[in-house]
């Protein structure tokens, strides 16, 4: 009956996926374009959550293992171009393999301890590998990277993957056999002894384990997953550069995956889907929006340390208690003073960013449909207003939401 | 020759200038095992903070406050954001420091916008100290010299001498036992996080002299830094002085060598051939590896030795 | 509930704009170029608004959609997808020729691959020759000279200097720099063979910040010159490394004079300072209308009207739409190669073989007697050589498929 329904929730998934593209409002190429993103995305962001949420490596540079795959399923790629007989769909694969055999490299010396100095040494590695990609141009391409084309290849049943949604359905397939191969991973004793070795290192010793030995297994296949992330980006973009080794591309990345929430794998699609759109569409609205992405970042690190998922799962958890209801009437006293505070906050942020980085825009900013003259002092002192009043309530109802959940938690035990 | 003694000078004052950076950290890290990404972004807020001080109070005035005000703000960082986050793990205090690395970096863009700043040397301190060779070596840099070895000497002083430095030096090795001894260990975390932050303004001030100041200035300079505590030891001022000279002697010598791996086969009289696989690798001269080998080192030491060059603890 | 909100947000953000030409800027507007994406970003606005004042292109205002690519080939792409996706009909970019390489592919792909909307790439400062020779393609248009165009005018000025004997390269690693170095040592050995190079440095793009160590190199190498194509935040650290082990070389540059760098140099620069440039302060002897102007509208005393190319280049797509009639991109295209048009500076041309602008170029020195200074130091520039656009032409190996 359970094996019933998991399998209808993959079904469920897999016809999601087919039919995203149609839907009315995300037919356009730049829908598509970022439901592609969101994907890529996806597929790293359930990489780094087999490492950080199954087997507890906190790690600083997983970019190396999307940013290597993707070299090596470009190079192959230009191979293709060139007369070799692969089909596109198969390109991301060798990204998968080139990703397995730096794992399997780069695992060797990493995983030697876990925690802090697993952390440390990943930092070290990916800024590392970052520095030395411009120092042999003949694999990375130097500054200007490495370029293929996608529709000089094999055409199968007469598509020439030309199209955004061809390579959208490409990637779709991709991102299910990751996530079947990484569901049915964790269902293996290798899986297990992954969890296990994130929750008590030591009592796997004395079981006869050695926890090296299961995170170079997760390193590894991790480092795989991340290759077919990259090789995904690769015949996405048809360029891959330095860039996609950065130490930037490695903190979104773990950004993703907190904020979804580090425990379950949904948390980490969620993750990447949210922070794929805030990243590419939040930035047409407001040139703050990297500011944005911080505070809320830190404000789950804060406040909601379970993530997204996490938090929606307590919801459903307190349903099941019947003590939703006190939690939501605590929430509708505090939402009008948080919202207060919350349009404050952005207001005083959009005005001191149009002051400083864009002065040649003028004075005048509009916001919220309202216009407002951010050269004369009002608008700072209503937004301050708005932030100290909405603060000072909303502190009030905050005692409340927490006593709200106490009580939960208590009607649970 | 001269190249040789200058670059021994400008890698030593890059050194200390990281020293400076690194004892901050060092400072934090050990004691609280917080690895404070935020570090580098208070080093960036002092180059600032000093020169917009500067035009409100003149610059040897700056000099004293820029370090005060990131002391404060570092204090205002653990007090009222890492404090809850203690209880909850490492993984979040790193990840709360993470972010806020980013807010600080977009609020420096806030409040002094994208482009670099004009941070002249103040005039007063802006002249050739002494010439050698005829290349002249700037006055301001050996101010940079003299503050970094007083500033290293006042910490040991302070830790070997007063009872507060005493109960510091024990809580950075056994922060368990101190606090079991009856200390007040929340009031100890806020007063390293605050000395930490005061010490990496103060590097700040002087970096951003010798440096550009611009909002991505914490993010060239942060990894560096890590690999400076991490190489140094953890646990171990002394440790960070000796890492931090090194990756800063080893990173200027570096550029000065145009020797590559082909020319060490050729001294052993084998020529390797342009068509050979490996080729590319053994033509990179050790000038164009210069950025890499902190990261290097750095790889090197954790494979090594975990607790570095000094340390005392691992983690 | 985030899917919810994320297709709302998708349906609004797809919803069909007002019908304007649009133009996208792709530049780094963050990180160390900043300065130069920046600023050009402000002349866009400028001539933008100047053609619409007149009624823009055949009645169809000009709307400047703006993109940092942070100087990086790969988010340069990225957000040319989002470009191209919102509308863009023109992509203008220019500061890095990494990034204008990784461009000119993907426009060219594009069009083959999108017949009926075709882009076009309008190259403002990318300057690596390949890009009009062996990398050519009829999308891509370049108002800035290239290279070797800049160089030669820069030798021929070292060629008559008897007193300059070891000249030292140093450039930053990646495609533009490396043609810096070629070509100097090419057009030196043709032009003076007695002089010595005695120092050919690449040194990583936009990442050192300390250029001490390179500077003690060229002072132990005994070079009495030094040839850079170094820009932004390079530039400048390189002349405030230069200035604080007090170096005394002539510094022959492509970007002496951009933000920043004139201030670093100080009057050390005073007669050792060279450039080769379409335009600088002092060209004429008095500021011209729309330097004027400029100056009007942006007042922050580091704003200058730096990028004359893109005023040419408004000035000729303007010319270019109108002879063809339309806003179709292939039929300004096709209007634009071979176009001819009159300056205040001197006749200017846009080459059809090979796509590459003609304009005038002059090579200037820094001094302290000059009318005009630069960015409120003293010091502004001023001619000593103006080469007439049709002498600036090089041999070109280009060879375009046109629609």
């Amino acid at each position: 009956m359970r094996a019933a329904r998991g399998a209808n929730a993959w079904i469920a998934g897999a016809v999601l996926l087919a039919v995203l593209p149609w839907i009315p409002g995300l037919q356009s190429d730049s829908a598509r374009s970022l439901l592609s993103q969101m994907g890529i995305a996806a597929v790293f962001a359930l990489s780094y959550h087999l490492l950080l949420g199954q087997t507890g490596l906190l790690s600083f540079g997983h970019s190396v293992f999307f940013g290597l795959g993707g070299y090596g399923a470009i190079h192959v790629l230009r191979m293709v171009n060139g007369g070799l007989p692969i089909p596109l769909p198969l390109v991301p694969l060798a990204g998968a393999i080139a990703g397995l055999f730096f794992g399997v490299v780069f695992g060797t010396f990493t995983t030697r301890r876990a925690g802090t100095v697993f952390a440390l040494i990943t930092l070290g590695v990916g800024e590392l590998v970052h520095a030395a990609s411009l120092m042999f141009p003949s694999f990375f391409g130097g500054e200007e990277g490495v370029t293929a084309s996608r529709t000089k290849t094999p055409h199968l049943l007469g598509l020439d993957f030309g199209s955004q949604v061809q390579v959208y359905y490409i990637i779709a397939l991709w991102l299910l056999v990751a996530a079947l191969a990484i569901h049915h991973f964790l269902r293996t004793p290798a899986g297990r002894l992954c969890n296990a070795v994130r929750d008590n290192p030591e009592r796997v010793e004395f079981i006869g384990y050695d926890p090296q030995r299961i995170r170079f297994i997760a390193v590894a296949f991790a480092g795989a997953i991340a290759g077919l992330a990259g090789g995904l980006h690769a015949i996405n973009y048809e360029i891959v550069a330095s860039e996609a080794l950065s130490a930037a591309r490695s903190g979104a990345v773990l950004l993703m995956v907190y904020v979804g929430g580090v425990s379950h794998p949904i948390g980490a699609i969620v993750g990447a889907v949210a922070i794929t759109w805030l990243q590419v569409s939040l930035s047409d609205y407001t040139n703050a929006w990297m500011l944005y992405l911080g505070l809320l970042f830190m404000g789950i690190v804060l406040v909601a340390p379970q993530g997204l998922v996490g938090v929606a799962l307590a919801h459903l958890q307190a349903r099941r208690a019947h003590a939703l209801g006190r939690i939501a009437r605590a929430y509708a006293m505090a939402a009008l003073p948080v919202m207060v505070a919350t349009l404050g906050a952005i207001a005083l942020i959009e005005i001191a960013y149009r002051r400083s980085t864009q002065p040649e825009a003028g004075a005048v900013l509009r916001l919220f449909g309202l216009s407002l003259d951010t050269a004369t002092p009002w608008p700072w002192l209503g937004a301050a207003a708005m932030v100290a009043a909405g603060g000072w309530l909303a502190r009030n109802a905050w005692r409340r939401i927490d006593a709200a959940w106490a009580d939960a938690g208590a009607a649970r035990g | 020759m001269d190249i040789a003694i200058f670059s021994l000078l400008n890698g030593a004052v890059y050194g200390l200038m990281l020293f400076m950076l690194s004892s901050g950290l060092t400072l934090i890290f050990s004691m609280m095992g917080v690895l404070n990404f935020a570090h580098a972004s208070v080093f960036m807020l002092g180059a600032y903070f000093s020169w917009q001080l500067s035009r409100w109070m003149g610059f040897w005035p700056a000099l004293v406050a820029a370090p005060l005000l990131c002391g404060l703000a570092g204090a205002g960082i653990e007090r009222f954001g890492l404090r809850r986050l203690h209880r909850v793990g490492h993984v979040a205090e790193i990840l709360f420091t993470f972010g806020l690395s980013y807010v600080i970096a977009e609020l420096v863009i806030m409040a002094w916008g994208r482009n670099p700043i004009e941070n002249r040397v103040p005039g007063v301190i802006d002249f050739p100290a002494f010439t050698l060779m005829g290349t002249s070596y700037p006055f301001y840099k050996v101010l940079m010299t003299g503050i970094s070895v007083a500033m290293f000497a006042f910490l040991y002083a302070a830790f070997k001498r007063t009872r507060l430095g005493l109960i510091i030096q024990a809580a950075l090795t056994h922060p368990q036992t101190v606090s079991a001894l009856g200390h007040d260990v929340p009031r100890l975390f806020v007063l390293v996080f605050a000395i930490g932050s005061a010490l990496a303004g103060l590097a700040g001030v002087i970096g951003g002299f010798a440096l550009l100041t611009e909002p991505n200035m914490a993010a060239a300079l942060g990894p560096i830094v890590f690999v400076v505590v991490v190489v140094g030891g953890l646990g171990s001022i002394p440790g960070a002085f000796v890492g931090s000279m090194l990756i800063g002697i080893l990173q200027t010598f570096a550029v000065a060598i145009d020797y590559s791996l082909l020319d060490l086969f050729r001294v052993a009289g084998h020529a390797v051939d342009r068509s050979s696989p490996l080729y590319e690798v053994y033509a990179v001269k050790v000038a164009q590896a210069a950025p890499i080998l902190p990261y290097l080192l750095l790889v090197l030491v954790l494979i090594v030795r975990p607790r570095g060059l000094m340390g005392t603890r691992e983690t | 509930m985030h899917r919810v909100l994320a297709v709302a947000a998708l349906v609004l953000a797809t919803l069909p704009a007002f019908a304007d030409f649009k133009i996208a800027f792709i530049d780094p507007l963050s990180g160390g170029a900043a300065s130069a994406g920046l600023s050009a970003q402000k002349h866009m606005a400028f001539f933008t608004d100047q053609i619409n004042a007149h009624g823009g292109l055949n009645g169809e205002k000009i709307t400047v959609l703006s993109y940092d690519n942070k100087v990086s080939p790969q988010e340069s792409l990225i957000v040319l997808k989002k470009a191209i996706d919102e509308g863009a009909k023109i992509v203008v970019q220019g500061n890095g020729s990494s990034v204008a390489h990784a461009i000119t592919d993907a426009v060219l792909k594009h069009n083959e691959r999108n017949p009926g909307k075709e882009v076009l790439f309008f190259n403002y400062a990318a300057i690596d020759p390949a890009l009009t020779n062996e990398k050519c393609n009829f999308w891509h248009f370049r108002f800035d000279a290239d290279v070797d165009m800049k160089m030669q005018a820069l030798t021929d000025d070292i060629a008559k200097n008897k007193a300059i004997r070891k000249v030292y390269l140093i450039n930053q690693d990646y495609s533009f720099g490396k043609a810096v170095a070629a070509a100097a040592t090419k057009m030196l050995k043709e032009k003076r063979p007695d002089i010595q190079i005695v120092g050919d440095e690449l040194h990583p793009l936009q990442k050192v910040q300390d250029f001490s160590p390179y500077i003690a190199k060229i002072k132990a190498s005994g070079a009495d010159t030094v040839i850079t194509g170094n820009w932004s935040n390079d530039m400048l650290l390189l002349f405030k490394a230069g200035h604080d082990a007090g170096l005394n070389v002539n510094w022959y540059t492509y970007y002496g004079g951009g933000l920043g760098s004139v201030p670093a140099i100080g009057k050390d620069g005073v007669g050792h300072l060279k450039q080769a440039t379409e335009h600088h302060k002092n060209v004429m002897p008095t500021l011209l209308p729309e330097e004027e102007a400029f100056h009007k509208r942006f007042s922050d005393k580091a704003d200058e009207l730096y990028y004359w190319r893109l005023r040419n280049m408004f000035h000729l797509l303007e010319a270019a739409a109108k002879k063809a009639g339309s806003n179709d991109p292939v039929k300004i295209a096709k209007a634009l190669e071979g176009m001819k048009m009159d300056t205040p500076l001197g006749p200017m041309q846009m080459r059809a073989d090979n796509h590459q602008l003609l304009q005038p170029i002059f090579v200037s020195t820094l001094s302290d007697k000059a009318k005009y200074d630069v960015e409120g130091s003293g010091l502004g520039f001023v001619t000593d050589v103006k080469l007439d656009a049709d002498k600036t032409a090089l041999p070109t190996t280009c060879k375009m498929t046109r629609p």
